[in-house]
């Protein structure tokens, strides 16, 4: 694996070797000593375009337990916000010798013409773009789902035969994205269920299935229901009236968690609006991994660096 | 030049009854000792070295898997290889004495990085070392403590060690590498 | 100094094997075996003679935006390609919506002297969709505009439009709509379908083109104006052109080759060298306007020709500026994309490329083609040819062309303007040669009028 920039590029061998190989690096966080000499050396760069403290501080966390130098460039109030190009910050970048570079921006398939013009060598990492991938959000995602199906034995496991329906903002989501395809690549079936406003021009050929009800989508007990984050501006683009219609449409309450069967888990990717999208009950519930997911994605996001960088890098 | 087989089954066998004896030898008896193999096939040595240490004493020795990839000092040199999972067995590796076990001995480089990894699950009292093979050629100051055999051999000659559990049959032959 | 030129052994686009002699300014003679002293003796054997090319929508850059292109740098692309005249896009800094840059443009085209250089006004003030231009004042210029258009934007306010196309016929003008409803494009990146759901690139829905041409051809016909539409891309465009030129309505479309060839597919690599403005679309649509041209619903071929500097496009998609070079590989990519599919000859094209789009903007000269009394203005094509198109093949400042390392057929080996070379062997004829006959073919023509 020379980057890392979708989902939808990975195969089942591909997806299920990195979710063994966190598998190993959650491993390391129950030890006394959290840290790894592997990538001791290696400098990654958090070059964020886009201000997401969370996903800096997961990728940060998962460099530093490898002992890889991490640098991190915020695009927002630097040269960049003054008109430097992609491009230049990029062969900045190459010249300070980066190993990798993780990448948040705003613009649909940056990483990938950050790893293919031939500005720097580094591997690449899609740390959200735009609103086409989040590919370690993904990864993080199933390898929550597998620990919870299969606790300690989840190593080689796909999904094979799970439900999974994943709830709110589909056309503006990169997590929903990337979770259909590795989703459906891992052997899970999946059902969207959004208003008709929300949902792409399109998706009819997804690999899913489309409800816009979702208390007929939860009546279906499916084995993870996973919220996405409404995002208010929408409602001022008229994708839909108001807040207070939305959460009683596709808002995961009280009410519909108790519906949900006792085995099912509630995933959210974060930040959550409280009351919105899902409720305080719902997000705090014995069935919410909220949290789980955010130390899950620690584990993925060094296992993803291992692989990245720990092989000969062929020069291309 | 074809494969040359240098110990059978059978020797394989009496190689680890050895050093099995020596083991419980040089700790006088069975207590405290943890048995940790180095993948792959440490452990399936470390395995059959921890029935053998109960048949002989009488007691349970508790053996587990040591992975050491994560800590190579190699890992740019390669390509990319998956790790293993750690084991630790439950009584944990604090104040024990740990002997590592690897089917081959080199450069010494795998067990450097055993000694990492060793470091940040614990702190045995004393580590040990067994090999099946020790084919020389080491590069760093490390020392088998219980060897199966000495092989001298040349750096373009290859070691191939197979066992039942992994590869079906069970042999070590030496050949002219390939390259 | 004019030249006399004697062309051997051409082949006509509807076959015929001629001679041709070009003598001040105008084709003296056709024929077999031509007996005539000449200044210059071009062999076109195995070569087709098209009537030069006349390019209804191209953007010049100039003034302005002269790190794009210039009036020659563009005139020279132009030349290469086999055209003859281009008509200059309004969107230039200060926009063409006076008399003055209008005049300015068309200047720099007579001192460029490769093509005519026509230059196209300005629908609205600073092509701001608020208030008309001056109009008249163009129309009236010495650059005799006749084509109206904000291309690069919509006229989007249905009465503006409405007054834009009754006012515009007052002067014998056309509007050229850019047909793209601004509230439906907010932000688009890419043709609206399954392909842009999966890049997360903001969709151009179809509709908002088709809408704004139903519109509009209603208008025209409401009004009784003459209407062009500009780089028609989808199939239901086509059908709404069909439905309205079914009714009488005097509506014109134009078709770019690239949406002739390319496919929003493209895009999948986020290579911003296929980002262009109406987006590439469909399988679909593309067979649709293949044989929406050959059936005459679309009447024209125009190249859209939009050069930007390098770091225009050395970025990520939704930085990227919209557009491509076309003048260099227009006729090629016709000819692969239409002529070589078995849906246009020869003819076809010299009617889509030269007479078609020279009647929309009134250019004289072109209706006859290549005739006895005609103006010299024809190019020698070689069809046979088949080359991997790079960026030597590119004569204008814009490197931004989608068919770079990809074999296209053909090759334009002459192209005579009014009665000079401008192309030579395959190569542009020096600029200080072509200055000198364009400045002597002037006095001519000024001679003429007014003896």
């Amino acid at each position: 694996m020379r980057h890392l920039l979708s989902t939808r590029d990975l195969s089942r061998d591909q997806a299920i070797a990195i979710l063994d190989v966190a598998e190993d690096m959650a491993d390391v966080a129950d030890r006394e000593v959290k840290k790894l000499p592997t990538l001791r050396g290696k400098t990654v760069v958090n070059l964020f375009f886009e201000d997401s403290t969370r996903t800096r501080i997961s990728f940060e966390a998962a460099a530093k337990r490898l002992s890889a130098d991490v640098i991190n460039f915020s695009a927002k109030g630097s040269s960049v916000s003054k008109g430097e190009s992609l491009k230049d910050t990029a062969q900045t970048l190459a010249a300070i010798g980066a190993d990798a570079v993780v990448i948040r921006h705003g613009s649909s398939g940056a990483p990938l013409v950050l790893a293919n013009a031939g500005w720097i060598e580094a591997a690449i990492v899609n740390a959200g773009d735009g609103t086409h991938e989040h590919p370690t959000q993904a990864l993080l995602d199933a390898f929550t789902i597998r620990r919870r199906l299969h606790g300690p034995a989840s190593r080689g496991h796909g999904l094979d035969g799970v439900t999974v329906t994943i709830v709110g903002d589909i056309l503006h989501s990169r997590v929903a994205r990337s979770n259909v395809w590795l989703l459906t690549t891992l052997g899970a079936s999946v059902t969207l269920v959004a208003p008709a406003t929300l949902l792409p021009i399109g998706v009819d050929e997804w690999p899913v299935a489309v409800l816009f009800d979702l208390d007929e989508a939860l009546a279906r007990q499916a084995d993870v229901v996973m919220m996405l984050r409404i995002q208010s501006e929408r409602m001022h683009a008229a994708f839909f009236p108001n807040a207070r219609e939305y959460s009683r449409q596709w808002g995961l309450d009280d009410g519909r968690l108790d519906r949900l069967g006792p085995d099912s888990i509630v995933m959210h990717p974060g930040p959550m609006n409280r009351g919105l999208e899902i409720s305080a009950g719902a997000a705090d519930s014995p069935q919410s991994t909220v949290l789980e997911q955010v130390a899950n994605g620690v584990s993925v996001r060094m296992a993803v660096l291992y692989l990245l960088l720990s092989g000969e890098r062929t020069l291309s | 030049m074809p494969a040359r087989i240098v110990l059978q089954q059978a020797d394989i066998t009496r190689a680890l009854t050895r050093i099995s004896h020596e083991i419980l030898e040089s700790n006088r008896g069975p207590d405290n000792l943890v048995i940790l193999g180095i993948p792959t096939r440490g452990v399936v040595l470390a395995d059959r070295i921890g029935g053998l240490l109960r048949e002989i004493s009488g007691t349970l020795v508790p053996v587990g898997a040591l992975d050491v990839t994560l800590y190579r000092d190699d890992l740019g040199r390669n390509p990319t290889r998956a790790p293993s999972p750690t084991q630790v067995p439950p009584g944990g590796i604090d104040g024990k004495t740990v002997v590592l076990v690897d089917d081959v001995l080199y450069s010494g480089r795998t067990i450097r990085a055993a000694l990492d990894a060793l470091g940040s699950i614990g702190r045995p009292s004393i580590v040990r070392l067994a090999t099946l093979i020790d084919r020389g050629h080491r590069e760093l100051p490390i020392r088998p403590d219980f060897v199966g055999k000495n092989l001298p051999s040349s750096q373009s000659e290859r070691i191939n060690v197979h066992l039942q559990e992994i590869d079906g049959d069970e042999y070590v032959s030496i050949e002219e590498s390939g390259s | 100094m004019t030249e006399t030129i004697l062309v051997r052994g051409a082949t006509l686009a509807d076959g015929t094997r001629t001679d041709i002699l070009v003598r001040a300014g105008v084709i003296a003679e056709l024929g077999k075996a031509i007996f005539a002293s000449a200044d210059r003796l071009i062999d076109a054997d195995g070569l087709i003679a098209l009537p030069g090319l006349v390019d209804l929508h191209t953007h010049l850059r100039e003034p302005g935006f002269e790190q794009s292109e210039t009036v020659l740098t563009g005139s020279r692309a132009a030349a290469i390609g086999g055209f003859t005249a281009v008509h200059a896009m309004a969107n230039t800094s200060p926009v063409a919506d006076t008399a003055g840059v209008v005049e300015q443009v068309q200047a720099l085209g007579v001192a460029a002297g490769y093509v005519t250089v026509r230059p196209i006004g300005a629908v609205t003030v600073g092509l701001e969709g608020r208030q008309l231009a001056e109009i008249g004042a163009m129309a009236n210029s010495r650059a005799r505009v006749r084509v109206f258009s904000d291309d690069g934007k919509c006229v989007s306010d249905a009465l503006l439009m409405r007054r834009a196309l009754e006012y515009v016929t007052t002067f014998g003008g056309v509007v050229a709509q850019h047909a793209q409803e601004p509230r439906l494009t907010e932000g688009a990146q890419m043709n609206e379908g399954t392909l842009s759901g999966e890049l997360g690139l903001a969709g151009w829905p179809a509709v908002a083109e088709e809408s704004i041409i139903a519109r509009d051809v209603l208008l025209a016909q409401h009004v009784g104006a003459r209407l062009h539409i500009c780089h028609l891309s989808t199939a239901g465009s086509v059908d709404v052109v069909r439905w309205a030129k079914a009714r009488g309505i005097a509506v014109t479309a134009e078709v770019t080759p690239h949406h002739l060839l390319l496919t929003e597919q493209l895009a999948s690599g986020y290579d911003s060298r296929y980002k262009v403005n109406p987006p590439l679309r469909r399988d679909e649509d593309v067979h649709a306007v293949r044989a929406g041209l050959a059936d005459g619903t679309i009447d024209i071929v125009a190249t859209d020709h939009a050069p930007h500097p390098v770091e225009a496009k050395d970025c990520e998609w939704e930085a990227a500026a919209f557009g491509m070079v076309g003048l260099e590989s227009a006729l090629s990519v016709v000819q692969a994309s239409v002529v070589d599919t078995g849906l246009l000859d020869w003819s076809d094209v010299a009617r889509v490329f030269s007479r078609a789009p020279a009647a929309i903007g009134r250019l004289d000269g072109y209706d006859r083609g290549i005739a006895v009394g005609s103006p010299a203005e024809f190019t020698l094509y070689d069809a046979s040819a088949s080359r991997v198109f790079d960026t030597s093949r590119l004569r204008g400042k814009g490197l931004n062309s989608p068919y770079l390392e990809t074999t296209l057929p053909g090759r334009v080996v002459a192209t005579i303007h009014d009665g000079y070379a401008t192309v030579l062997d395959g190569e542009l004829v020096e600029a200080d040669a072509v200055a000198r006959f364009a400045a002597a073919a002037g006095a001519r023509e000024a001679g003429v009028r007014n003896g």
